[in-house]
């Protein structure tokens, strides 16, 4: 389509900026988003640090409860996975469509790995009673049942944006197939890149903040 | 002409359904219209249980409610008033539909964005609503949700918790969708500073939606989590603290407020140059006075919790802060008192509501420096004088603000005029309603009556029946106010596209407008608010070349 030009006084052409596709404002727009999701964990971690401070010795004891090698682990396929993300989008602008959908697979692949463990760490911690409204950790000390709230909570709401995270995968694969996203046109796959990005970055520091204190 | 009456573009395509047309829609235009209409229809709601508690307060001692449908009463009122209506407000109606059409832009950067927040508003309303045959009753926890009472009490909360939550994601998508169209889409040539002062407010209020609204959701998600699950991170029987929930819950809920009133200042300053036929005075003041009132706004909640447990300094501190944000307020109101200085004034309708709305805040802006003051508030808080406070700040200043604006941008959005009489006698009743209704309450919050009782002294009497009246004309004003506009949907005289001879860019295009606004876009590089001998500075050809 042709540029849209507005004409000032002396009749000098000005472009005007399509929104039906508009790359900046759409990477913008994201990157706002991404910032509410910032606001939104960073409530948190403000709740944990006034936890931590009024009860450190607890907090760090109740840390050594938590798996620490399976959160490493974790840590580890979650840098991989958004390793290959970016990998992704960087073969797609290449022009290399086959090798970007299997770079796509394999991070909803290594997504799924992170659920499974995370799942089999909180059955762990469930099967010591160690969940909010438990018997057996409303007995425990204040701090700790403070600090299984927030680990519930905090590492529950990461792992639904993994979830959001392999669905956008999925979308991702699907306007591969529908021409959606092609070479010339991978605004979406950045911006989800983007947010693969976020998701590891909050789980960079949920991990010392949680599983790393006691140690 | 056909406007976008006629035709409009579908997220599904194209539907034959005219009612699939309309909530399908992805015109702006569209979408401000659907929330204006489930938005009214929810403040007049509220506006009966409101009136409904005056009554029941007409005589003291109980007349015909129990003390616990008085406490879910207001709970409604709130909720339904806060959440439901004025926080979406004015954004999610005249600023969608006038946003795009001042900054030159056929559409918001992101249509099908919008069309999801309306849903998700709707869901929202459903949510809230459907505790109000279900469960044991709707919440009686206040509109604030404090806890632990809101963990402990059998009333159903969940509902109104979840849809305050829902509602805060349509809030947070539309301010983003409002931040990326300002940053993205303005006419070639517009800058920054040659924006309407509406589409300041508007800018001011997004990044507020935008960077408070997940707080509260986050924290009323906690509050549900306690509930259902126990978590209890503001449960004090697990070692949570509700001190931290009011915190965090007025980190957004006070820069709320100034998310109510921002785009009602920008709807003063579209009115009063308009009708004094000049530029505005001080321009730049009132568009850097919207940013710091944002930005101080964000920093002031703590003057919520004088009275519950914080230290001395913080308090000190809070109070500081809170006198600092009275003073671009202040600037903003003697900028438009400067405005009227040696104007042509025309007191036509949205004219009266403004020049009123201006009155009343600057008395819920003083009160509320008054609360703001350490020693007084202990005296006050939990008073009707605070009661009052924001009701003259959100009734006397936003709504009339709000009714100012559907006023004068009435002829654009239906292409008819209203009947000027009949809209200047509702601007009266309302206005000495208002303040019949709402002055008394000072001097009894003052004399110590608490708010939130479905009772009081008998000492009280004279001043709760001279509110009690003023409730019933501001009823009655309401009610002219929608009569008028009903009449000049029927028959009123066509309007043209410019009936108030104002400047801005939506008076340049047809009413109402086609659909995509603007045929061409024009070439913006002057002022927004310009005459020459009462007439508006710039004109242009049916090109949108400047003519003038």
């Amino acid at each position: 389509m042709q540029q849209e030009m507005a004409y000032d006084v002396q009749g000098t052409p000005h472009p005007v900026t399509d929104y039906h596709d508009d790359y900046g404002g759409e990477k913008f727009g994201f990157w706002i988003f991404l910032l509410t999701e910032a606001m939104l964990f960073g409530a948190l971690f403000l709740l944990f640090a006034i936890y931590f401070y009024r009860h450190t010795d607890t907090f760090a004891e109740a840390s050594g409860d938590l798996k620490v090698w399976l959160g490493g682990f974790n840590t580890v396929i979650l840098l991989l996975s958004t390793y290959t993300m970016g990998l992704a989008t960087l073969m797609m602008r290449r022009k290399n469509v086959r090798s970007s959908v299997l770079l796509v697979k394999i991070t909803a692949a290594t997504a799924a790995l992170f659920l499974a463990i995370k799942g089999l760490e909180w059955g762990i911690e469930i099967h010591h009673g160690l969940y909010p409204g438990a018997g057996v950790l409303d007995a425990l000390d204040k701090g700790k049942i403070l600090f299984f709230g927030l680990y519930f909570v905090m590492t529950g709401l990461h792992g639904l944006h993994v979830i959001a995270g392999i669905a956008l995968m999925v979308w991702v694969l699907l306007l591969i197939r529908s021409g959606g996203i092609r070479p010339e046109h991978t605004i979406v796959m950045k911006n989800v890149t983007l947010y693969w990005d976020f998701v590891h970055l909050v789980w960079i520091v949920l991990f010392p903040i949680f599983y790393m204190i006691g140690v | 002409m056909t406007s976008f009456y006629h035709e409009t573009a579908t997220v599904f395509g194209t539907h034959k359904n005219p009612i699939l047309q309309w909530i399908f829609s992805i015109d702006h235009k569209r979408i401000a219209l659907l929330y204006m209409g489930v938005m009214f229809t929810l403040f007049f709601l509220a506006i009966g249980a409101a009136l409904t508690m005056r009554s029941e307060l007409f005589f003291p001692g109980a007349q015909f409610l129990e003390p616990k449908t008085y406490n879910q009463l207001f709970t409604f009122h709130g909720v339904t008033m806060i959440f439901l209506f004025i926080v979406p407000g004015i954004p999610a109606t005249l600023g969608n539909f006038v946003l795009p059409l001042q900054l030159g832009a056929r559409d918001l950067s992101f249509p099908r964005l919008n069309l999801l927040s309306w849903w998700l508003y709707v869901l929202g309303v459903v949510t809230g609503l459907s505790s109000l045959v279900t469960g044991h009753g709707f919440a009686d926890t206040g509109w604030t949700f404090y806890a632990p009472y809101s963990i402990r009490t059998d009333a159903h909360v969940l509902p109104t918790l979840s849809a305050a939550f829902i509602l805060g994601l349509s809030s947070i998508l539309t301010g983003l969708n409002f931040v990326v169209t300002i940053h993205r889409l303005r006419a070639p040539g517009m800058t920054f500073f040659k924006m309407p002062l509406f589409v300041w407010g508007l800018y001011a209020t997004a990044w507020i939606q935008v960077l408070a609204t997940p707080v509260v959701g986050i924290t009323l998600l906690l509050v549900i989590l306690e509930r259902t699950l126990g978590v209890g991170i503001f449960d004090p029987t697990k070692g949570g603290d509700p001190i931290l929930y009011e915190h965090l819950f007025w980190i957004y809920s006070h820069p709320a407020v100034y998310l109510m009133i921002l785009p009602a200042f920008g709807i003063v300053s579209e009115v009063l140059p308009t009708f004094t036929r000049r530029t505005i005075f001080g321009y730049h003041s009132i568009a850097i006075s919207s940013a710091s009132i944002a930005g101080i706004g964000y920093l002031v909640w703590g003057h919520h919790m004088f009275a519950s447990g914080m230290s001395d300094t913080a308090r000190v501190i809070f109070s500081f802060l809170t006198f600092l944000v009275a003073i671009p307020t202040g600037v903003k109101i003697f900028d438009w008192v400067a405005t009227l200085y040696k104007g042509s004034i025309v007191l036509a309708t949205p004219m009266l509501w403004i020049l009123g709305s201006i009155i009343n805040f600057t008395i819920g802006g003083l009160t509320g420096v008054t609360l703001g003051a350490l020693g007084a508030d202990i005296h006050l808080h939990d008073t009707y004088f605070v009661v009052a406070h924001f009701h003259y700040t959100i009734l006397g200043g936003t709504i009339f603000m709000f009714i100012g604006g559907l006023y004068y941008w009435y002829p654009k959005i239906t292409g008819k005029l209203y009947d000027e009489a009949l809209g200047r006698t509702a601007f009266g009743v309302m206005f000495i309603g208002f303040n019949t209704l709402w002055f008394p309450m000072f001097i009894a919050g003052y004399l110590g009556n608490p708010r939130r009782y479905f009772d009081y002294l008998p000492t009280f009497t004279p001043l709760h029946q001279i509110a009690g009246i003023g409730a019933l004309l501001v009823a009655v004003g309401l009610f002219l106010v929608v009569y008028n506009f009903y009449r000049g949907l029927k028959d009123g005289r066509e309007a043209g596209p410019n009936p108030w001879r104002a400047t801005t860019l939506e008076w340049h295009i047809p009413s109402p407008p086609p659909l995509e606004n603007f045929s061409k876009i024009p070439y913006v590089d002057f002022d927004p608010y310009e005459y020459e001998n009462g007439e508006p500075a710039v004109q242009f050809d049916e090109n949108f070349r400047r003519i003038r």
